[in-house]
């Protein structure tokens, strides 16, 4: 606990000067508090933001890859439940800092490693949530379907698909926003994220760490606003009407838990 | 990155007891070839996991209880004012979004580095789960019970507090054990705030030390030991207080 020095005695009093301070480091380069050369300002926040969006994407893009298609396929089966619910509930127990801290101890730092351990913290939320999100549909729906002469893949994406849509994006947007999350820490496996700025109070200074923790902070935001939008396109008008609109509430699944008799 | 952390926390790291620890001993082979586990290692210095993993439970602990009181709080207070409902969900589903160790360092100016910014910001964390299951369990409350109540001749506040809740209990469960497996999985970040916890033998102890192995494999097998352990606890809890339905948390 002693091992980090303590912030100097001036910063809890003059928090508001902080905060200021943080926000003049996003807009304008200033000399670092430690080594030589210039720090914060537009152009390396917009570096360092590009680094994390697109190894955010790429890391989402993977999971949803693997995890839909088999969430999707195992919950049209009704097979696997106990696997789909364990996988979510593990994917909570796993610490990020863990994570990413055996990812350089074991496999060493990089893009690709740094990707493979925001795909395992990305993947668990998407497999359970569409594993539920097709379990849960009105099996009276799915009889119609098949009645009607469907095939099982136009049941699964003409009737189960879009009506487990709410449920399936809660699924993606917690994954997002894990992904989002680790990879601020992501600087600590040589992958330089706006986390660069919380990891180095040495190199960006007090304003320049909270200058960081803010852009995470506003990113994560705008990740959950951007998918909730997206949602809102990929749900069929009919499942609108009847799913309250939910803007950052009710993610993990529609119904959060599941009563069993 | 890593150089350069080193480098600032080299003074400390110099200090510290660790590097005798490592060349001295019976597992000094192990640890100087800096091995997967060195389990020797870890058995000699069995102490220095003691008081993070303490100050982990701490976090945790005080964290969902304190999460819990305030979530139980907005849940009476908007179980009679149903427009609270979204509020307070939008509310804690926005604290929720942002990553904690975004969290725990825009409240560092306020609150000071150490336990209260962490325990503040894994609080925080808490709500948005367990209110919710609150509100999911009031609501599946089966009409039936409420009215027999209210035959009996109970106050809408005696409704609450004797029926609903009661009945509400596994619900309440299951939110309850998704926080508090989370918490302890986050609460490694608070190091970052300089709270102590699991997270500071994997981060100082483990990733600035040349990237130690033994220590960070041993923190994060216990933070992972300690998450399956409430998982546990919980599910008998569930089992003691409400034999009567099973809900399976997701």
């Amino acid at each position: 606990m002693s091992a980090l020095a303590p912030a100097p005695p001036h910063v809890a009093a003059s928090f508001l000067d902080t905060f200021g301070g943080a926000i003049e480091f996003i807009f304008t380069p200033r000399q670092s508090v430690g080594v030589g050369g210039d720090v914060g300002g537009l152009g390396q926040v917009g570096e360092f933001l590009a680094t994390h969006v697109w190894i955010s994407a790429l890391a989402l893009a993977i999971a949803v890859a693997i995890a839909l298609p088999i969430g999707v396929y195992l919950g049209h089966r009704g097979k696997g439940e106990l696997l789909a619910v364990a996988i979510g509930n593990a994917g909570r127990a796993i610490p990020e800092l863990a994570l990413i801290a055996l990812m350089v101890a074991f496999i060493g730092v990089g893009v690709l490693n740094v990707t493979i351990a925001l795909l395992i913290l990305g993947l668990p939320p998407i497999l359970t949530n569409a594993f539920v999100g097709i379990r849960q549909v009105d099996r009276t729906a799915v009889e119609a379907a098949r009645g009607m002469g469907m095939t099982e893949f136009e049941v699964i994406r003409k009737v189960e698909f879009p009506l487990a849509v709410p449920t399936i994006m809660g699924g993606v947007r917690t994954g997002a926003i894990n992904i989002v999350a680790t990879a601020a820490i992501a600087p600590l496996a040589g992958v330089v994220t706006l986390g660069d700025f919380i990891l180095n109070r040495n190199v960006y200074g007090e304003e320049g760490v909270l200058a960081g923790a803010i852009l995470v902070a506003l990113l994560a935001l705008a990740v959950e606003l951007g998918l909730a939008g997206l949602q809102r396109l990929l749900t069929p008008k009919g499942v609108r009407a009847q799913v309250p609109h939910s803007l950052f509430g009710w993610r993990f699944a529609r119904r959060s838990v599941n009563a069993e008799a | 990155m890593i150089a350069e952390a080193t480098t600032w926390l080299a003074p400390l790291v110099a200090q510290g007891d660790f590097f005798t620890d490592r060349s001295e001993g019976s597992a000094t082979e192990c640890v100087a070839e800096n091995k997967t586990v060195c389990l020797g290692w870890a058995w000699d210095n069995a102490d220095r996991f003691v008081s993070p993993t303490l100050e982990h439970l701490v976090l945790v602990g005080l964290s969902v209880a304190f999460g819990f009181a305030i979530a139980l709080g907005m849940a009476v207070l908007s179980h009679r004012r149903r427009w609270l409902v979204p509020t307070f969900t939008g509310a804690s589903g926005v604290l929720y979004t942002i990553p904690s160790i975004a969290l725990f360092l825009i409240l560092l100016p306020i609150t000071g580095r150490g336990n209260v910014t962490a325990i503040v910001a894994l609080t925080l964390y808490t709500l948005q789960i367990i209110y919710r299951n609150i509100v999911t369990g009031l609501g599946n409350v089966p009409e039936a019970a409420k009215d027999a109540g209210r035959g009996m001749g109970m106050t809408e506040r005696q409704l609450l507090w004797r029926v609903e809740l009661p009945l509400a209990v596994p619900e309440i469960i299951a939110g309850l054990r998704i926080a508090t497996v989370s918490t302890v999985a986050i609460a490694t970040l608070a190091i970052f705030a300089g709270a102590g916890g699991l997270g500071e033998e994997i981060y100082t102890g483990g990733l600035l030390r040349d990237v130690f192995k033994t220590a960070i494999v041993v923190a994060s097998g216990i933070a992972i030991l300690m998450a399956v352990f409430f998982d546990a606890l919980y599910i008998g809890l569930q089992r003691w207080l409400a034999p009567w339905r099973r809900v399976r948390a997701i």
